[in-house]
Formats: structure tokens, C-alpha cells, sequence
């Protein structure tokens, strides 16, 4: 990977994100470092309150209401994120075209929401498919959120949705490295988006499978690695970043967060629902190949546990395979602080990690009253952030449903 | 309903759709669409509203009928006469 020309390294430069708590990166990093939860309580249709991480954001800052009410919530969100991105950034698109500019992110589903709305409005008038939205193709095409984006920011380049469960704000962010290197493109627009709240299904079907979070305090309910944990608590959200070619972004002065250095995807081939530990690690083994490192060059291991029995117990094994040896090596997670984020999770939970880079700190996993056994990992920071010398990289989990498993690897931004 | 009531439904249904659009200088017998930011989508909102809201059945083939404020209201004077 260092032997690589600055016109093939890849750099994040700008981030822009909605997270249960936050509207940006740094109130997004502060309530992590606080050990701060942003998860709530919202009333579903036929299923009464749950614990969940809802957003707010300015939602009019960059588009009108009337555009946010033909379009999605992940639209909205989409669109929200892409021009703070942007601004972050500090692209004005004098110094990329917008023919050349690619849109890709990930879905883990995607008109869940907008189906189960029409279904319920057209039960208020005898099930007549006559009141059933025109708005409802244009809602749920899988490219929806990222044509959002496109129509928003006038950008012409190619844009499309990867749709990889909840690996799939992973998946996006390793397509953007994958366009750049072919020269597909010249800037990237990569992220994550979830709007799951919306649907009473996704939790339903969650709950019918026993792995949906309950606790009386919904601050508490997402718990991973805990003791008591009993499943996933559901979030919306987003987050997109900028991505760019090395050679491009020094010559215009960028700020860098940090360097994409390797990436991996696998498939466990197994089960529907459950994950497969051996094959997470052979995952993580495969990035960290990629990116010329071995386990202890890594500073922070970001965690997918998502507060199920069997997912958590699966993801420790795997990982503590690898890191249990590693002396200078931190885990954590951040759903514990957001909740599950579906298809922002990974793009997320790395934006929430990447000022680690800046302020050495390590992020806690929260909610941890009496650590399981199972997930005892060394390194694990537990309910307080740790200062650390230096972080010098972030490995970044994320696993789906189908067996789909995503590693992300960043580096310290160091110029050759 | 009376011609004043109709007109204003048909103001409010498109206030509902465009809270920004601007009544001020609509001239009730020149196109909505040239005058008002509305687009084809826009168009079916107000048909469905319609539906929606007095079960009325507009076949495709009159929606031209709708295209000016004027033509509206005589449009749908007789069909909403009992309303």
C-alpha cells in the first residue's frame, strides 16, 4: 500500500453526518467521548414506543420543504449530509467537475418505509389502489437517496446505491476507492443511510426474531457486550464523505482526515441471520493484507457488535484472534452510543473514530454494567474515554445479514 | 360548494404542496403551471387530493380541464355542487 503513486492513494476530506444526537462531527464526537447516548423512545404504529435513535437536523438548510416532502427521509438525510460534506471540504466544484463527480452509498433496505405508508393510506379508503401515490416509484427506487443528491448538487457523474445490509456503508466507501483508482471518477461522494425508524416492520420482524432491544431507560437499551443485553435498538442516520486522490487533494491544499489504506468483503455463505466469526476474522485479515499491516500496527478496533447474544460473542472471537496479543491496540463500539444504524452504521461509527487521529482519544463503549465473559477483550475501553499516545489506525467492522462482511482500514494521513 | 369556495380548495391544495407559492399576481385565466412552480408530479397531487378529499374520479383525458384557475372551477362547479 505505501508503494502506491499519490494518484492511486485515496484520502477522506470532508465529513458530513446526522447521527441519533448530532448534527455534526463535533457534536458527534463530543457525546461519544462523554459517553454520551444519543438513543430515545419513539410511539410505532401498531407496536406502541421503543427505544430508538431518531435524528434532527436543520432539515430546510439546503433544500425547500415542498422537495423534502416529494422525496425520502433518507433523501432529505441524504442531501443534508452530501452538501456539509461538501462544505467540510471545501469543494465548490471550481476544482472538480461535475461530470466527473460519483455518488455511491449504501442502503441496507430501502422503501421499507414509503410501501408500509401507502399500504396503511390506502386502508384508510377500502384498500382502493386508485388513492396509492404516483410518488411511491420515484420514493422507492434503490437509487433514490443518492438521485436525491444528484438533483440537489446539479451533479451529472454516475450515482447508484449498493445495497449490502448493514455492511453497507462499508461497501459504499470501498466502491468510491475502487472508482477513483480506475479513474472512473475524480471526487466521491461515499456514505450510509438509514431511515429504518419509519418502519414498524423492521422492528417487528427484529422482535419476532428475539434480538430487539428493551430496557425501561432507552439510554441503556443498546448494550453490547454486555452481560444483559437483549438485542438491536434500530437508529436513522448518515454520513457521507469526500473522497479524493491524494496528488488532487494536497495540490489543493486539503484538509485530510486520514487515508483509506485497505479494505476487504466477504461472504460467510452460511445463514440468513447469523454471523460467522471465522469468516469476520479471515475479513479483517484480508484488509489488513491489502493494506501491508499486520494487527498490531492498528490503534482502534471498531467493533459492528450490535448487542445480540450470538453476533457479539461471534465478532469477540474473531477479533480476539487477532488483537488479543496486541499491547498498544484499543476496541470499541459505538452503537452502544447510537444505536444500529443499518446501512450508516459503518460510515458512522468510522466518522466517529476518525478525530482519534487529531485527539488520541479512544471513544468508550457505553452501557457496560457487567461485561460478558465472551467479549472480554483486551483493550476493550469500557464506559470512559482513553487517552493514547498517538493513533496511527482505525480498522472499521461491519456485517449484514446473508453473511456479508466489510472491513475498512484508516491510516494517519502521513505524505510520502 | 359556491365558484369562491372551489377556487380557494384549489388555492389551498396548492399551498399545501408549495407553502412558498405566491397567489398575488395569479391570473385566473392563464396556465398554473407557467405561473406557479408546479410540475407534472405536482399536477397528480392536486388530482389525488381531490380524490382524497370529495371522491372525485378525474379520467385523464380531462385533466387539461384543471389547467387554469378558471378552468378548474368551471370544471368542477357541477361536480361539486352537493359538496
Amino acid at each position: 500500500m505505501t508503494d502506491l503513486s499519490d494518484s492511486q492513494r485515496i484520502v477522506i476530506t470532508g465529513v458530513g453526518l446526522v447521527a441519533p444526537g448530532a448534527s455534526s462531527l463535533e457534536e458527534y464526537r463530543q457525546n461519544l467521548l462523554a459517553g454520551k447516548s444519543g438513543v430515545g423512545t419513539i410511539d410505532l404504529r401498531y407496536m406502541g414506543p421503543h427505544p430508538a435513535g431518531i435524528c434532527k437536523f436543520d432539515e430546510t438548510r439546503y433544500r425547500k420543504k415542498r422537495e423534502n416532502k416529494r422525496g425520502t427521509r433518507a433523501g432529505c438525510t441524504a442531501v443534508y449530509c452530501a452538501n456539509e460534506a461538501l462544505q467540510d471540504a471545501g469543494i465548490t466544484f471550481d476544482e472538480y467537475d461535475k461530470s466527473r463527480t460519483g455518488v455511491y452509498l449504501g442502503l441496507t433496505e430501502h422503501g421499507t418505509v414509503e410501501t408500509e405508508n401507502e399500504v396503511y393510506n390506502i386502508g384508510q379508503f377500502e384498500n382502493n389502489v386508485d388513492y396509492w401515490t404516483h410518488h411511491h416509484n420515484p420514493r422507492t427506487v434503490l437509487n433514490n437517496p443518492a438521485g436525491e443528491i444528484t438533483m440537489n448538487l446539479g451533479i451529472t457523474g454516475p450515482h447508484y446505491s449498493i445495497g449490502a445490509a448493514c455492511a453497507a456503508g462499508n461497501a459504499a466507501l470501498i466502491q468510491g476507492i475502487q472508482m477513483l483508482r480506475l479513474g472512473e471518477v475524480d471526487l466521491a461522494l461515499c456514505g450510509g443511510f438509514s431511515e429504518c425508524t419509519g418502519s414498524f416492520g423492521i422492528f417487528a420482524s427484529f422482535k419476532a426474531q428475539g434480538a430487539l432491544a428493551e430496557h425501561e431507560d432507552p439510554t441503556k437499551a443498546s448494550r453490547p457486550f454486555d452481560n444483559a443485553r437483549n438485542g438491536i435498538v434500530i437508529s436513522d442516520g448518515g454520513c457521507i464523505f469526500t473522497l479524493e486522490r491524494l496528488d488532487k487533494a494536497l495540490a489543493r491544499n486539503a484538509k485530510i482526515y486520514g487515508e483509506l489504506v485497505g479494505y476487504a468483503m466477504n461472504s460467510d455463505a452460511k445463514d440468513f441471520v447469523l454471523p460467522h466469526g471465522p469468516r469476520q476474522k479471515e475479513c479483517m485479515e484480508a484488509a489488513l493484507a491489502k493494506a501491508g499491516m499486520s494487527p498490531e500496527d492498528i490503534t482502534i478496533v471498531n467493533t459492528h457488535a450490535t448487542g445480540t447474544k450470538q453476533g457479539d460473542g461471534e465478532e469477540c472471537r474473531a477479533v480476539g484472534e487477532l488483537f488479543n496479543s496486541c499491547t498498544n491496540t484499543w476496541i470499541n463500539n459505538t452503537k452502544s452510543a447510537i444505536g444500529h444504524a443499518m446501512g450508516a452504521a459503518g460510515v458512522l461509527e468510522l466518522a466517529g473514530n476518525l478525530p482519534s487521529f487529531t485527539d488520541n482519544m479512544v471513544h468508550p463503549t457505553i452501557n457496560i454494567e457487567e461485561l460478558d465473559p465472551a467479549c472480554d477483550l483486551r483493550g476493550l475501553v469500557i464506559n470512559e474515554a482513553r487517552e493514547v499516545p498517538q493513533v496511527n489506525a482505525i480498522l472499521n467492522n461491519s456485517f449484514g445479514m446473508l453473511g456479508i462482511n466489510s472491513v475498512v482500514i484508516v491510516k494517519r494521513f502521513m505524505a510520502n | 360548494m359556491t365558484r369562491d369556495e372551489i377556487k380557494d380548495v384549489i388555492l389551498e391544495i396548492i399551498e399545501e404542496i408549495d407553502e412558498e407559492a405566491d397567489f398575488d399576481n395569479l391570473d385566473a385565466d392563464a396556465p398554473l403551471r407557467d405561473q406557479l412552480d408546479l410540475d407534472s408530479m405536482d399536477f397528480l397531487d392536486i388530482v389525488m387530493e381531490l380524490r382524497k378529499r370529495y371522491q372525485l374520479q378525474i379520467p385523464e383525458d380531462e385533466y387539461p380541464e384543471l389547467a387554469t384557475l378558471t378552468s378548474c372551477v368551471n370544471y368542477l362547479e357541477p361536480k361539486l355542487k352537493d359538496a
